[in-house]
């Protein structure tokens, strides 16, 4: 009976430090939400080598290096490179430009202050990326406003034109 | 007694300015193109819009104000035909120079805040004159999605205003060289390399431009293989040489030059920043054969001490700090900001915060010193620059052996700079006025930012990194700062460019208009 309640006891432990050994681990190695880009340059010794979540529009031209590419994600404050297998990107169809919109992305990847790796960078090495918007090519459409500017603004240039003529003569 | 300017002052005046706002116009032609080219309607809109307007005032300025030579002046073969244009005095050429600047400022804005990237006109002026001034500060926002036209504008007035706004005009549409001149000693930059100022100012288009070509291919090569695309590593090429030779500091993305995540790209833009550092007149002795002058000139073993001199200084910053846990790491991170900040250009490899955050304040005070020293004269630097600096030095190992020596001695101190010059007190008085000029400037600044609120070595930095036009940001320059610190950074980058002279006598006029008989 004691030994049954000993054993009972043991297993409760071991339960327990699991337990707080796992929301420890999480805690200070993991964070479950996402962090924007600003709060990740402002603290980056807090998180310098954990796993972070960052979510942005994928920005620019996708680099490939070998069998990994840089991808640069904007969260609309700053834009931060993420380190990728290559393997991962081939899903994102959009990059943010004037003319287009890029794919929104969720990154999960270890955080790195100066990257050894990348002779200092501020980066993210991803681990696992997921598409959470799909970007689209934006139509430019004329802004009536400004060619009517134009238009006026024409004719006053040529008015005063025809005046210097006339005061020349 | 102090005289008030004549009508005949303000109609020169005024003329000359007209034809550097015409010339203006014909340079917002390039983005059109580029627009065009790219399918960008409503960029293309805005610049011409801005030409239309530049037109209208360049226009009503050179046709109000055209003040014919008299006929009976026979000296001028124009004359004759009555029809000809008065040449400038030194008053005039330094206000037209002044002018010419806020004019541009003002000009160059529009097709920015027409885009809707910017959040006030003033943000867009804010950007204009870092770009003409060749500094690099941003207020720009969401540059990640601007169009390829407002881009190349960006970079474009970083390199019409490197070169001098005025040497575009005086290159295409100036004749008189004597005027000619006057405007080219108010751009701050007083020394000719060929005997005609028209001749030194091509000239210094022909360096530019030979160095634009082979910059845009060394960068683009980079680009591409480094996995850009081959349009975006072409533009992206473009753009950085322009901000990079001009010591500059804009680049395409927002992530400045760390967007390219490549050690080759840093050292290509190193090698592109130091070329921008060097005197125009070092250029034309190394193009024309005579390689020894580097190693000679006072201005390039000045230089070279004062990186080796500012980089220890970072590097023994950095190591306190812990910054970088690799040697080579702290070499590649710290020498690039540092070059960066020494030849004036500010691009940057870390975001702005990590300055404050992780650098130590002795790390930041390398680059403060570094960014107040700047490059050579007759480059496209700003802040005091080397020969000053070399100069000074040489006059204070004269006075140390004036102490030293028995009082019949006489003492000669030499320093080259292209040839032997003996050194004279009116060069060592002059080359310290303007040193204590910049020194003003840089705590002026940064006392308004610590009004502000801000701490004194941010402000500082940041200050010091307007009044030298480098660009570099440890944060305080964003959109939401206060509208005065934008105008105190707007004057900085104007009066560093101009090396006081020019707005001495700007205030000086507007004093006599005032107060004269």
């Amino acid at each position: 009976m004691i030994k049954h309640r000993l054993h009972r006891f043991k297993k409760q432990i071991t339960q327990i430090i699991l337990l707080v050994t796992g929301h420890w681990l999480l805690v200070t190695l993991c964070f479950a939400q996402s962090i924007s880009s600003t709060e990740l340059i402002n603290n980056a010794k807090q998180y310098d080598g954990k796993i972070v979540i960052y979510e942005g529009e994928v920005i620019g031209d996708i680099m490939k290096r070998g069998d990994f590419a840089w991808m640069n994600v904007n969260d609309g404050q700053n834009a931060i490179g993420i380190w990728v297998n290559a393997s991962l990107v081939k899903d994102i169809a959009h990059t943010g430009s004037y003319k287009s919109l890029g794919d929104r992305v969720e990154v999960t990847g270890i955080f790195n202050r100066a990257c050894i790796e990348h002779g200092g960078d501020l980066d993210i090495h991803s681990q696992a990326i997921r598409k959470t918007a799909s970007g689209r090519q934006v139509q430019e459409r004329l802004n009536p406003g400004k060619r009517n500017l134009v238009i006026v603004l024409l004719g006053i240039l040529c008015l005063i034109w025809i005046l210097s003529l006339l005061k020349r003569r | 007694m102090i005289l008030k300017p004549r009508l005949e002052d303000i109609k020169i005046i005024g003329y000359y300015l007209g034809k550097i706002i015409l010339g203006l116009a014909i340079a917002m032609l390039v983005p059109i193109l580029i627009g065009l080219a790219f399918g960008e309607v409503n960029p293309a809109l805005d610049f011409l819009i801005s030409i239309e307007i530049s037109l209208i005032f360049g226009l009503i300025l050179t046709k109000l104000c055209f003040t014919p030579l008299e006929k009976t002046d026979k000296s001028d073969r124009n004359s004759l035909t009555g029809f000809t244009e008065k040449d400038l005095n030194w008053m005039q050429g330094m206000i037209v120079v002044s002018l010419a600047w806020l004019v541009a400022m003002a000009l160059g804005a529009i097709p920015l805040y027409l885009s809707g990237h910017w959040k006030s006109y003033l943000d867009a002026c804010f950007d204009a004159m870092s770009g003409f001034a060749t500094t690099g500060l941003v207020l720009v926002q969401n540059l990640d999605h601007i169009s390829y036209a407002h881009n190349l504008w960006r970079h474009l007035i970083m390199f019409i205003g490197g070169q001098g706004i005025v040497i575009v005009a005086l290159s295409f549409f100036v004749k008189g060289a004597s005027g000619a001149f006057k405007m080219y000693v108010g751009e701050a930059r007083d020394e000719r390399i060929l005997p005609n100022v028209i001749q030194t100012s091509r000239f210094i288009w022909l360096v530019s431009i030979v160095y634009l070509i082979l910059g845009t291919l060394a960068l683009s090569m980079v680009g591409m293989l480094n996995g850009m695309k081959p349009v975006n590593a072409f533009f992206h090429g473009a753009c950085v040489f322009m901000a990079a030779f001009d010591t500059g500091g804009f680049a395409p993305q927002s992530q400045n030059i760390l967007y390219y995540h490549s050690l080759a790209f840093e050292v290509v833009t190193i090698t592109i920043m130091i070329l921008g550092a060097i005197n125009f007149k070092l250029h034309y002795h190394l193009w024309t054969g005579n390689r020894k002058e580097i190693f000679k000139n006072i201005e390039t073993t000045t230089l070279f001490i004062t990186i080796m001199i500012t980089f220890a200084i970072t590097a023994v910053g950095l190591t306190q700090s812990g910054t970088y846990p690799k040697a080579l790491m702290l070499f590649r991170k710290g020498f690039y900001q540092l070059i960066s900040g020494h030849s004036g250009t500010g691009y940057q490899t870390i975001y702005a915060r990590q300055f404050i955050n992780e650098w130590s304040h002795l790390a930041l005070v390398g680059v403060i010193c570094a960014m107040g020293l700047g490059g050579a004269v007759c480059s496209t630097t700003g802040a005091i620059k080397m020969l000053r600096i070399g100069i000074i030095f040489k006059a204070l190992l004269e006075d140390i052996k004036r102490i030293i020596l028995p009082e019949r001695a006489i003492v000669v101190q030499k320093f080259h700079h292209i040839k032997e010059i003996f050194l004279e007190d009116k060069q060592a008085r002059s080359a310290l006025l303007i040193t204590l000029a910049y020194l003003v400037l840089y705590i002026l600044g940064a006392i308004v930012g610590m009004l502000f609120g801000h701490p004194f070595l941010n402000s500082l930095f940041e200050s010091t990194s307007a009044a030298a036009n480098v660009g570099l940001s440890c944060g305080i320059t964003n959109a939401d700062m206060p509208n005065a610190l934008k105008l105190t950074y707007i004057f900085q980058m104007w009066a560093g460019r101009l090396e006081f002279m020019s707005i001495f006598t700007l205030i000086g006029f507007f004093v006599a208009a005032i107060k004269g008989k």
